[in-house]
């Protein structure tokens, strides 16, 4: 755990992938595939070098499940906040009410 | 593992004092190993930055809806941004991860000279990242971007929904740069730490923590960038100054 050192090697090819998915993000921006497209392969490939980053660069492939948990933890607060939040919006007229 | 191997009089990193023990250099007495003590450590650190998740998750949020809801405007004050820039800030953090996980390894190994090089390549990158910052805020000034002030003129239909777009703009790169500005303060005191030698093969926690949050801060910036500067690359719409 705390004693295990990522070899160097690791970070300069996880680094190499990052280098990769940045040309990935602008070139994909480029090509216009409609807005919904284009924004679920934005975040797709943010989401991809967040992950890179998390599981290498901070050491979290390399920790114990409680770590895991706490790291896991902020996503999945941060995915219910984004749920609630964009479907109250979202519905927003759905079902129409009756004035008295 | 827990290291029992190290010196008898010892200059604690922890508490300053030195006396006779029998357990390892910068080990608190709270803890039973340095394995716990890290381990407390990164938990802490964890913590903290799932509570900064939350916090920018808030600012995320909020430009999801505004997104959604105007799609038009939102596009149009984009232009506005220079990609470019972006996109070097962007290369700038990625590097400065790499060379902070360096430094991260060299302290692991012990290594002083080498974490202090590491460390100090990291600040600067922050600097490059802060000042074309500072470029982009001075443009956004010049150009009457400044939400809230009587002379904002973005130009374009939807100006209202646009000014909110620049409000979001602002807080979020803003607080980025905020953290960022720390950042390279926590890692400069560190370097300084480690400069005085106050880290070993056995006890880095410090430089590893900073370390989390640093990279964190450029996680935030990885989707800063394409959210805010790369909505619609298409050369009819940019709007060079």
């Amino acid at each position: 755990m705390s004693s295990h050192i990522v070899p160097k090697k690791t970070y300069y090819t996880i680094f190499a992938l990052l280098m990769v998915l940045l040309a990935a993000t602008v070139l994909v921006a480029y090509l216009n595939l409609g807005q919904t497209l284009n924004i679920i392969i934005a975040l797709t490939i943010a989401i991809v070098k967040a992950t890179l980053v998390i599981l290498y660069f901070m050491h979290v492939k390399y920790q114990d499940k409680l770590t895991w948990v706490f790291a896991g933890a902020g996503f999945v607060w941060l995915v219910i906040m984004f749920l609630f939040l964009l479907s109250d919006y979202i519905s927003r007229g759905w079902i129409p009410f009756s004035e008295k | 593992m827990s290291h029992s191997s190290s010196t008898t009089t010892v200059e604690h990193a922890v508490g300053g004092h030195s006396h006779e023990h029998g357990h390892p250099q910068g080990l608190a007495h709270q803890f039973e190993n340095l394995e716990q003590q890290h381990q407390s450590a990164s938990l802490g650190m964890w913590a903290f930055l799932v509570q900064e998740i939350m916090f920018f998750g808030g600012v995320f949020a909020a430009y999801a809806f505004l997104r959604w809801k105007y799609p038009e405007a939102v596009m149009i004050a984009s232009h506005h941004l220079d990609w470019k820039l972006g996109g070097i800030n962007t290369l700038a953090l990625l590097c400065s991860s790499l060379t902070m996980a360096m430094g991260v390894h060299a302290a692991q190994e012990g290594h002083r000279k080498e974490t202090v090089r590491w460390l100090i390549l990291t600040i600067l990158l922050g600097m490059v990242f802060l000042g074309i910052k500072y470029v982009e805020y001075s443009d956004k000034i010049e150009h009457h971007l400044i939400p809230g002030t009587v002379s904002f003129n973005p130009g374009g239909p939807h100006v209202g929904q646009q000014e909110i777009f620049f409000w979001l703009y602002f807080v979020m790169t803003g607080i980025h740069a905020l953290h960022m500005i720390v950042g390279i303060g926590v890692v400069a005191w560190i370097a300084k730490r480690a400069h005085r030698g106050d880290f070993t093969r056995e006890y880095n926690n410090p430089v590893e923590m900073t370390g989390l949050y640093w990279h964190f801060v450029d996680i935030i910036w990885i989707f800063l960038y394409p959210l805010l500067y790369l909505i619609d690359l298409t050369t009819k719409g940019q709007i060079h100054h």
